[in-house]
């Protein structure tokens, strides 16, 4: 943790999400509904637009319920009743694949688009070995002059396993005979058989234990950078996403209410409800932190929402904003969806530079009262620096 | 290894605990099999004299050794498969009573056991991997409706629509009477005919079960997060279905199946008495309905016996099936 991260000075222009080249992927108005057979209905992800462009590795990031797992399984088609994709465009490398189905879709899946899942626990099956889950994938999608007999099979998953830095003797095992960590490099491992050019990292680490975690995010960094897939890294913890990744998109109430570069989130977040995230996650470097939470619950998603979901819950709300619901618009080096940053940001005042994570807040003065419902707790710095906890 | 010689010991062990069982039981209840038929004499009005209560002693072999020694005469009785002789046949030893009717019952129910097992269990398959779907409903539907008929119900229905009305199967019984049992064609085929109304009274009415609980079963697999991320590597859907869902699915199941595999020797009493079978559900009823002690317990022992060793072979089938179980 002590390599440079989150530097704090306002960056240079990064390139922006609609760069030259032709993006890997472009959704556009995607919908996601939960239609239970009884109980309310759930609008789970609302008019989402996402473009990836090649080999960029992007987080997704915001609390529980946020809809960014539900947004990482609309883009894989992974969607199961009761879930379903009401509308939207889903374009991976220039092919609507949203309303693919079958054995067309199944196709697109080697060389295409993979997800790993949140739970490496239970993601593998209990009766079958790791090579039979490595054959089960190769012969899924076997082609034209390709055999995949049982040496083969073994050579190709020996070659993956050492990309998730597991020993080639691991074949022989069965799942539960796996650590956690292991399991989910396994997983990672079968996700790069079919030679993905999207991976969907859903929650990647959340079931593991730090040290597992900092080792299996380590992993993944190493292998996007290797192979040049692009990323996109769904994950509750700020932290981590910041560390790993070029661009973060931030969601809130099944919207993207945020989309800046990792490198100037920290300085340069422009939505208060990014900011309030970042307050919840502290700099291990600084001299004293502040851990808030953020007051209130995120809305009823069974409702249609007028206005911008989080004004109940801002600090900064104004009567434009229980009206009407920001767009997201540039703002910064990205974009996000704030109406009173929007004006502010355009205005010559050089109120740009919005609060940073540190500055005190009427809230956090009072921190004997302020919830204290950090997402982490730092309780000591790599560098040894003094770190007090004011919890 | 290790888990094998544990099941092992863990069978000894149960095996031990039931035939002793077996044999405390009758010595531990009130009343004796000498009462009873003392009773029975009573019944008719007669005096009783000592030297008919003595006779009856004699007859039916009541100890005056000691529990010990009597247990010991136990063990060794059951090896030489020595049971006495039965008040309802007694000019045959249980032995051979048992012995006559046991392939009747191991045929007809073991063989419709198997093959409920397999048809219900494709068919849950299919119905779990369909769930919401008409073919789902379609199974469901028709498995409630024919779950629901009671088994002597359904039998007395088949026996009198198909054997009284039209006469396409014989009334009764488990061959022709008159015919001696042989492994000859024209008997097997006689006896074939006269199975297939049981059959289809028990493969019916227990069909139902394995549907259930396999379709059961499959929903709760199929939300496993190793099927969705099975069908996100894109693995042909048959695959998913069968290797990843019903696979884990059928672990279950087949505990279940090793319980029924085990019940088969007790036979089907109502459906067998239905269609007036050879087997040993008849025989039990016969046994019970005569207060015939050497014949009951003997059947207690037999049918105790096969399903600990059903539920033995079934946990050595499992090593196979589960990996976990493995150590």
């Amino acid at each position: 943790m002590a390599t440079s991260q989150h530097p704090r000075e306002p960056s240079s222009p990064p390139p922006q999400p609609e760069a030259s080249e032709s993006p890997l992927l472009a959704a556009k108005g995607v919908n996601v509904v939960y239609e239970p057979a009884r109980g309310v209905r759930i609008w789970s992800v609302r008019d989402v637009n996402v473009t990836l462009r090649p080999g960029e590795f992007v987080g997704l990031v915001g609390e529980s319920g946020c809809g960014k797992s539900t947004l990482g399984f609309a883009l894989t088609r992974m969607l199961r009743p009761p879930a379903r994709l009401r509308s939207g465009e889903i374009f991976f490398d220039g092919k609507d694949i949203s309303l693919l189905d079958g054995e067309d879709l199944r196709r697109q899946r080697r060389g295409g688009f993979a997800l790993v899942l949140q739970s490496g626990m239970n993601t593998l099956n209990p009766v079958r070995t790791v090579a039979h889950h490595f054959g089960d994938i190769l012969k899924a999608h076997k082609v034209e002059g390709e055999h995949w007999g049982q040496a083969e099979i073994r050579n190709r998953g020996t070659e993956l396993l050492d990309k998730v830095q597991l020993d080639a003797s691991l074949l022989d095992r069965y799942p539960h005979e796996l650590s956690g960590g292991m399991r989910q490099r396994v997983s990672i491992a079968l996700a790069l058989s079919l030679q993905p050019r999207m991976i969907i990292f859903d929650e990647p680490t959340t079931a593991l234990d730090v040290i597992a975690q900092k080792a299996v995010m380590q992993t993944i960094k190493d292998l996007q950078r290797e192979d040049g897939f692009t990323a996109i890294l769904i994950s509750h913890d700020l932290g981590v996403v910041l560390e790993a990744t070029d661009r973060v998109m931030v969601m809130y109430a099944g919207e993207i209410v945020e989309d800046q570069p990792s490198r100037s989130l920290v300085g340069g977040a422009h939505h208060p409800y990014t900011e309030a995230l970042l307050r919840c996650y502290a700099d291990p470097r600084a001299e004293e932190i502040h851990l808030g939470g953020i007051p209130g619950t995120p809305p009823d998603l069974s409702l249609s929402l007028a206005g911008c979901p989080f004004t109940p819950r801002c600090p900064l709300a104004e009567d434009i904003c229980r009206l009407k619901d920001p767009p997201l618009a540039a703002l910064g080096n990205g974009l996000a969806a704030c109406h009173v940053r929007a004006r502010k940001d355009s205005a010559p005042v050089d109120g740009g530079v919005p609060a940073t994570v540190r500055q005190p807040t009427a809230q956090t003065s009072a921190d004997a009262e302020a919830p204290p419902t950090p997402s982490r707790q730092v309780l000591a710095d790599a560098d040894g620096t003094e770190v007090r906890d004011v919890h | 290894m290790r888990y094998i010689l544990r099941k092992v010991a863990l069978f000894v062990i149960t095996l031990w605990a039931a035939i002793t069982l077996n044999f405390a039981l009758p010595r531990l209840m009130p009343g004796s099999p000498v009462d009873a038929a003392l009773a029975k004499i009573a019944s008719t009005g007669q005096a009783i004299t000592n030297t008919q209560r003595h006779a009856i002693e004699v007859q039916l072999g009541v100890p005056h050794s000691n529990v010990f020694s009597q247990y010991g005469q136990y063990w060794k009785n059951i090896f030489t498969l020595n049971f006495g002789r039965s008040y309802s046949f007694p000019t045959e030893t249980v032995t051979h009573t048992i012995g006559k009717a046991l392939p009747w019952t191991i045929v007809l129910v073991g063989s419709t056991t198997i093959i409920a097992f397999i048809v219900g269990t494709l068919l849950g398959v299919y119905a779990g991997w369909r769930r919401g779907k008409a073919g789902d409903s379609a199974v469901t539907i028709g498995a409630t409706f024919f779950g629901a008929f009671p088994p002597f119900w359904l039998g007395l229905l088949l026996l009198y629509l198909l054997a009284f009305r039209f006469g396409v199967f014989p009334l009764k019984g488990g061959y022709n009477e008159g015919a001696t049992p042989s492994l000859t064609w024209p008997f097997v085929r006689d006896a074939i005919v006269h199975s297939i109304l049981p059959a289809a009274t028990l493969a019916i009415t227990t069909l139902s079960g394995w549907v259930f609980g396999m379709r059961n079963n499959m929903i709760n697999t199929l939300g496993e997060d190793y099927v969705t991320f099975a069908e996100a590597n894109g693995l042909r859907s048959r695959t998913v279905a069968l290797l990843y869902a019903a696979r884990n699915a059928l672990l279950p199941n087949v505990t279940a199946f090793g319980l029924s595999l085990g019940a088969v020797v007790g036979g089907s009493v109502l459906v067998e008495g239905v269609f007036s079978y050879p087997g040993l559900g008849n025989l039990l009823y016969i046994a019970v309905s005569n207060h015939d002690f050497p014949l009951m317990q003997a059947l207690f022992l037999v049918i105790t016996v096969s399903m600990l060793v059903a539920i033995f072979i079934v946990d050595l089938l499992y090593v196979r099936l589960d990996p976990r179980v493995r150590r």
